[in-house]
């Protein structure tokens, strides 16, 4: 399984990314923004990180990237793309995912683990996973605050679209358990076609006991099985 | 050729919330300012544009506005000054 790791001046997960992707039986390699071609490449995934500065808007200048013009094409195609938060800023600020990131409710910069709902396991990033389950995963930014006018947050209700909920340990969503002010607790959601997911915590920082948790990686397992379904 | 030098406020979008002006409406109440009723912030953009007349800068800026400096999602836009500079055209 070859996968693309998207790196931009900024990104600074782009190697857990890579880890975390190699950890899962993948072979990554990195493009940079300024390459072309996406062809040949099983899922492209776009890292974390603060995108120059964050000027103007998190992750609106990586958009106007070269290279974003091929993660368009692979993505209306109908290839796998995973946005992990600068990710999930920049496929949002390029138009894949609907809504838009904006600042904290609270304002400041979050950086803790949070809990998260799997709100459907029939996805190609969520399958090792069971619908209902409660997730350990960091978070650690200032612009994750998932805003959408009133219809497009119906749309993506309606359309099942929402992956991942922000939640308190009985797995409800409540004020509290959301760190950033995310309508409907959103913290992960899929396009209409289910083939890109954006997402403001980082399963890719949840791979090994060591470091806390290691309820990310069924996200990379469950792209891969899926990937691996696809080849057979 | 003229040269002119174009304002564009980008703001966030009504009823959208804005953090950082709820945070400064409570700086200004609690300053004494008992009587501000909303604050919003947004930004200022400046940009020295060559262009074949006024309306062609404005057309620009507006282009601009769409493809980069604003997010429809979340904010609005408006060129909000434009004068020709002096002596900069051809």
């Amino acid at each position: 399984m070859k996968v693309a790791v998207v790196t931009f001046p900024g990104s600074n997960c782009d190697y857990d990314l890579y880890k975390a992707a190699q950890q899962v039986g993948a072979e990554p390699t990195f493009i940079w923004h300024r390459e072309r071609g996406l062809d040949g490449y099983d899922a492209v995934l776009l890292p974390g990180g603060f995108s120059y500065g964050d000027y103007l808007r998190a992750g609106a200048i990586a958009r106007m990237s070269p290279v974003m013009e091929d993660v368009i094409a692979y993505a209306t195609k109908g290839g796998p793309v995973l946005g992990i938060c600068n990710g999930f800023q920049i496929l949002c600020e390029a138009g894949l995912l609907p809504g838009a990131l904006v600042r904290n409710s609270g304002l400041k910069f979050a950086s803790k683990d949070v809990l998260l709902r799997v709100e459907r396991n029939n996805t190609i990033f969520t399958s090792s996973y069971t619908a209902g389950q409660v997730l350990r995963i960091p978070i650690a930014h200032g612009e994750g605050n998932y805003e959408a006018d009133r219809e497009t947050l119906e749309r993506i209700e309606e359309g099942g679209q929402v992956v991942f909920r922000y939640v308190d340990s009985a797995g409800d969503t409540t004020d509290d358990a959301n760190p950033n002010g995310s309508w409907h607790g959103i913290a992960g959601l899929v396009n209409e076609g289910g083939n890109v997911l954006g997402m403001m915590p980082h399963p890719e920082r949840a791979m090994e006991d060591l470091l806390g948790s290691t309820d990310g990686i069924g996200v990379f397992t469950s792209l891969i099985a899926s990937l691996s379904a696809l080849a057979s | 050729m003229s040269h002119f030098r174009l304002e564009i406020r980008v703001k966030p979008r009504p009823g959208l919330l804005d953090p950082q002006g709820k945070a400064i409406h409570h700086a200004l109440n609690s300053l004494g300012w008992d009587g501000v009723a909303d604050v919003r912030v947004g930004k200022a953009i400046y940009i020295d544009v060559a262009a074949e007349s006024q309306q062609a800068a404005l057309e620009v800026a507006d282009a601009m506005c769409r493809k980069l400096l604003a997010n429809p999602v979340t904010e609005d836009y408006e060129v909000s000054g434009i004068s020709e500079l002096e002596g900069a055209g051809a």
